[in-house]
């Protein structure tokens, strides 16, 4: 056990983590040079081309030290993304030790921030790396300050390194073996493993990832999780290099793969306990809290008939995604759907993109929507994540919506602007620290609502792109909300409407309804749209009937070529959902978003 | 069952910059002469196919014009019922082509005694000549079209057309001399640049020579053509849509008063004086095309030729049909073309025809459509069971077709996979 480190690499979003990670795996040979791919542990597409790291994994690295000695090293990798906070905290408690990440021509960010507090919180030994050292713009030395004055680490033990030319990979493979502790498990002791992820493989069923922190787990052996008291025997035991490779045993402090017929996904909750069933533990491995969604929408199918493709599909995604909730809701407007949850706006997109490209689903996707509390006036309290199912104003005493503390990390000229932003956001200002002359991080307490209106888009046109966003869940707090209905054609959307503060109910009418103008392609009737608070109109727009559209030329040698043209104008009304007599294309269900 | 015969005459001496048919400006020598040969020979080859050969076949194998030879216990077959000469421009050709190509024609396929013949012409002094005008008058050629278009001449020169407005009015008056009686003269509307009161004046510059038929289109850019590519770049403006309705509802008004009736979207005629050969194409009826690029329907089948001259000629040197593309209509699609085809006439689509050819009726097809867009207002059932589109619905008509290019739903359920009625070919 002496000889294992089990560490993951932490940072802002950029700042070169799978790069390092890259390295890291080249370095000491887990991979031949000709299957190194750039990024082996983004495997999805959607990671690649996006450049972040949505699911984590872990490798096995086999390194001889200077001292002359071998180590295994289990490299967990984690999503840099706030909205995957809660995944980080997973792979975190499954580590002794954290490489942070720090770009040497930024500086730290707000999730460098962020993710050093949850290492501190897991009682992690933690590494600074300064990455990009080649780049010319770099500034080790400021990076070094900040790494100082803002987290109090010793900067003089901060390795230098470029991921890019592997400079500095060795000295961070010793760092890693010197500092980082090994794993303090019982071997003699009952097993106790905990499952840190999981996901769903049509062929052996469930893949959960666990570490074992004491004792041993066997092939062959009888298990029991601990939480959902549920046996199996276990039928394959792994180790990634990156690839699986199959061993007869783990024992503590090891990590890897555990294949034990599980057929659900939800019986193996990440989190979980696994003993042994001769002989079990007693008390489990302090769990992890469930992920709780924050941010809320509805999705249908834009053809109804798809309805049950769509659970299918959202079923199978669950299978590797434990954060994604759903469930059936149906709207007036848009027939039979579901009613998701994610952790975030970027786990929403990314559900979305996954449910599209992956699953070939015709999607349209309401605004998303926080989760409100109402208290009505009969003292009952309800959570409502749809403004659709908002309660009639009459019957409603109190509303508390959900706030977080955003923490932005910004370069000083940019403080005012960004004020301005969170000022025009409802935020209550909290602080305003300098890290450097240059560099400024802000605290605000803003409703979650307000972040989800692209507050990160204006945030960064705000900044040229530089400031970065953290933020954390606070609570519920009371707050003067109206729920604003729009009428197509005199007829409510139910998934139009929205939520907002009265203060601002006049102007976001009133850009709404100009906003769903824009989007709403003329048709053979005009279209009257309307923004209302309970029966009364505050905005009004029309969009004008067609006035001349048709071929004017069709002869014998036209019909084939026509005939196409007219097929392409109904391929496009094919992506719009036909509201009473109007065509809504799936971009006005987002409209609610875009304004501003 | 009727059908009619087009004739492409790919030649210009220049194109214009909003055209997208096969027409070719260079003067390649010799190459309107072995055209012509050509031509004469495809032409040959119809009547051969038609009178019990194998006409143009797709996947699924040659097949025969059974039905255009007379089968046992059907009717046989009937003549061409109209010509129509096309292009590029007809003119183009000489006299001594022109009458050739007629007396080919005449000599090897049935046709009709009374048959609507037509040559369209430029108003150019330069290929309209008196002499030629003559000469096809004389060979039974009995409707003249004159791409006239507009009457300011900076429009003509901005859509690339070689003749000036004095031209167009010229060129009326030789083809009265000639003693054509029937005259078609094609306008065009939403130029860019162009006004409302310019193009009032062209309605009644062109009202002025009494034509018997006026064809109104507002200018359509084509992909593939310099208008296109200018609009693309920013280089022309479109007119707005609210001024492109203006221009559309001035010729509806405009036209009818001197006494031109709209028959279909952008034909005018004065009542008898409709187009024969272009109501087979609307009317969904048969059309066989000759020469480069010609497009044809007969029975179940559409085909077209090739688009160049060296494709078209070397096929036709080796005595194969100079077919590029053949393919066999579903009922569905014959059902969509009818349809789309159909409701660009005034009086609309014939329910009766229809029924007779789809053994179903237009409602059990599209019933819920139908009901839908009647009470909006954009289409009227006609007596028999037919549609047309209402006043309204024509200027966009567009978003009508569209709604018929669905699937038939009822169609399919009752799972006819046989074709319900005797069909295809002259009856």
């Amino acid at each position: 056990m002496a000889q294992i480190r089990n560490f993951c690499i932490i940072a802002h979003v950029d700042h070169g983590k799978s790069t390092l990670a890259d390295r890291l795996i080249e370095y000491t040979g887990a991979l031949s040079a000709r299957e190194m791919t750039d990024q082996v542990l983004d495997q999805m597409e959607l990671e690649r081309e996006r450049g972040i790291t949505i699911k984590m994994q872990a490798i096995r690295l086999n390194y001889r030290a200077r001292d002359g000695n071998e180590y295994i090293l289990n490299l967990i990798d984690t999503p840099g993304h706030v909205d995957f906070s809660y995944e980080v905290s997973r792979s975190l408690a499954a580590c002794e030790g954290a490489l942070l990440v720090v770009d040497a021509t930024q500086g730290i960010e707000a999730q460098t921030l962020a993710n050093f507090y949850l290492a501190l919180e897991h009682d992690l030994e933690i590494i600074p790396v300064i990455n990009k050292i080649d780049l010319p713009s770099a500034d080790p030395d400021r990076v070094r300050r900040e790494l100082e004055e803002v987290l109090g680490l010793n900067a003089s033990e901060a390795i230098l390194a470029s991921a890019k030319t592997g400079a500095g990979t060795e000295e961070v493979l010793e760092a890693i073996v010197r500092r980082v502790p090994p794993p303090r498990g019982r071997l003699d002791a009952p097993l106790r493993a905990l499952i840190f992820d999981s996901h769903f493989d049509p062929y052996r069923g469930v893949v959960a990832y666990i570490r074992v922190v004491d004792g041993q787990v066997e092939v062959g052996q009888a298990i029991r999780l601990m939480g959902t008291g549920k046996e199996y025997e276990v039928t394959e035991l792994d180790v990634f290099r990156p690839r699986l490779e199959p061993v007869p045993r783990l024992v503590a402090g090891e990590v890897g793969s555990l294949v034990a017929q599980i057929k659900n996904l939800r019986d193996a909750r990440v989190g979980d306990t696994v003993t042994s069933v001769d002989r079990p533990a007693e008390t489990p491995l302090p769990g992890y809290e469930p992920a709780k969604p924050m941010v809320f929408c509805g999705l249908y199918p834009v053809d109804n008939e798809e309805y049950g493709n769509l659970r299918d599909a959202l079923e199978k995604l669950q299978l590797n995604d434990a954060a994604l909730v759903f469930e059936p809701e149906t709207s007036a407007a848009l027939g039979f759907g579901f009613r998701c949850g994610f952790l975030g706006l970027l786990h929403m997109e990314i559900v979305q993109e996954r449910l599209e490209r992956e699953y070939g689903q015709e999607l349209i996707a309401t605004a998303p929507s926080v989760v409100y509390r109402v208290l009505k006036t009969d003292g009952e309290v309800v959570e409502v994540d749809n403004p659709a199912r908002f309660p009639p104003a009459a019957q409603i005493e109190t509303i508390e919506e959900p706030y977080v503390r955003a923490t932005i990390i910004t370069p000083a000229d940019y403080v005012g602007p960004i004020m301005e932003l969170c000022q025009e956001r409802r935020g209550n200002y909290q602080s305003l620290e300098y890290l450097s002359p240059e560099r400024a991080m802000l605290t605000y307490e803003l409703p979650l609502s307000e972040i989800l209106l692209d507050f990160f888009d204006r945030l960064k046109s705000k900044s040229r792109g530089y400031a970065s966003l953290d933020y954390r869940y606070l609570g519920h707090r009371p707050a003067d909300l109206v729920k604003l209905e729009i009428l197509l054609n005199g007829k409510p959307v139910d998934a139009l409407s929205c939520i907002v503060h009265a203060e601002r109910a006049y102007a976001r009418g009133r850009q709404l309804v100009e906003k769903l103008k824009e989007v709403i392609p003329r048709q053979l009737f005009e279209v009257p749209i309307q923004a209302a608070i309970g029966s009364r109109v505050i905005a009004r727009e029309t969009v004008k009937a067609l006035r001349k559209d048709v071929l004017a030329k069709c002869y014998g040698g036209d019909i084939s070529r026509k005939k196409k043209l007219l097929e392409k104008q109904k391929e496009g009304k094919k992506r719009m959902k036909r509201l009473g007599t109007v065509d809504v294309p799936q971009e006005a269900f987002l409209a609610v978003l875009k304004v501003d | 069952m009727r059908a009619g015969l087009y004739v492409h005459i790919p030649f210009c001496r220049r194109k214009c910059f909003y055209c997208d048919f096969p027409a070719f400006s260079g003067r390649r020598p010799g190459a309107v002469f072995r055209y012509v040969q050509a031509l004469r020979r495809e032409i040959q080859m119809v009547a051969e196919a038609l009178s019990g050969g194998d006409y143009p076949a797709g996947r699924s194998g040659p097949e025969r014009a059974g039905a255009l030879a007379g089968e046992p216990g059907r009717e046989p077959a009937r003549a061409f019922s109209s010509v129509y000469f096309g292009g590029g421009t007809p003119t183009y050709l000489d006299t001594d082509q022109l009458i050739t190509l007629l007396e080919t024609i005449r000599e090897t396929l049935p046709l009709e005694e009374d048959a609507e013949i037509t040559v369209e012409a430029n108003p150019d002094p330069a290929t309209l000549t008196p002499e030629k005008l003559q000469a096809l008058a004389s060979c039974g050629v009995n409707r003249l079209s004159l791409g006239a278009q507009s009457w300011q001449n900076h429009h003509l020169r901005a859509l690339g057309r070689d003749h000036t407005a004095e031209q167009t009015e010229e060129a009326a008056a030789k083809a009265r001399a000639a003693g054509f009686a029937n005259l078609n003269l094609d306008l065009m509307y939403a130029l860019p640049g162009q006004t409302l009161g310019e193009w009032q004046r062209t309605l009644e510059r062109a009202l002025a020579l009494s034509p018997e038929h006026i064809s109104a289109y507002s200018l359509i850019y084509e992909e593939g053509t310099p208008f296109h590519r200018w609009l693309q770049g920013g280089r022309i403006r479109p007119v707005d849509e609210e001024e492109e309705r203006a221009m559309y509802d001035l010729a509806y008004a405009l036209l009818p008063q001197a006494g031109l009736e709209p028959y279909e979207i952008s034909n005018f005629a004065r009542p008898g004086y409709e187009s024969r050969h272009n109501l087979l194409y609307w009317q969904y009826e048969n059309w066989w095309g000759v020469g480069v690029g010609a497009h044809s329907h007969f029975a179940n089948r559409r085909w077209r030729n090739w688009t160049t001259l060296d494709r078209y000629e070397a096929a036709v040197a080796q005595g194969i049909l100079p077919v590029a593309e053949s393919i066999e209509l579903s009922l569905e699609d014959e059902m969509v073309e009818m349809i789309l085809m159909g409701l660009r006439l005034a009086q609309g689509l014939d329910g009766g025809a229809f029924h007779e050819r789809f053994g179903v009726t237009l409602d059990e097809v599209y019933g819920p459509i139908i009901d839908r867009l009647v009470d909006g207002g954009f289409l009227a059932r006609t007596a028999g069971g037919g549609l047309r589109l209402t006043g309204e619905g024509r200027p966009v008509g567009n978003a009508i077709f569209a709604e018929f290019l669905d699937p038939v739903p009822v169609f399919r359920r009752n799972g006819s996979a046989t074709r319900p009625v005797l069909r295809g070919g002259f009856r």
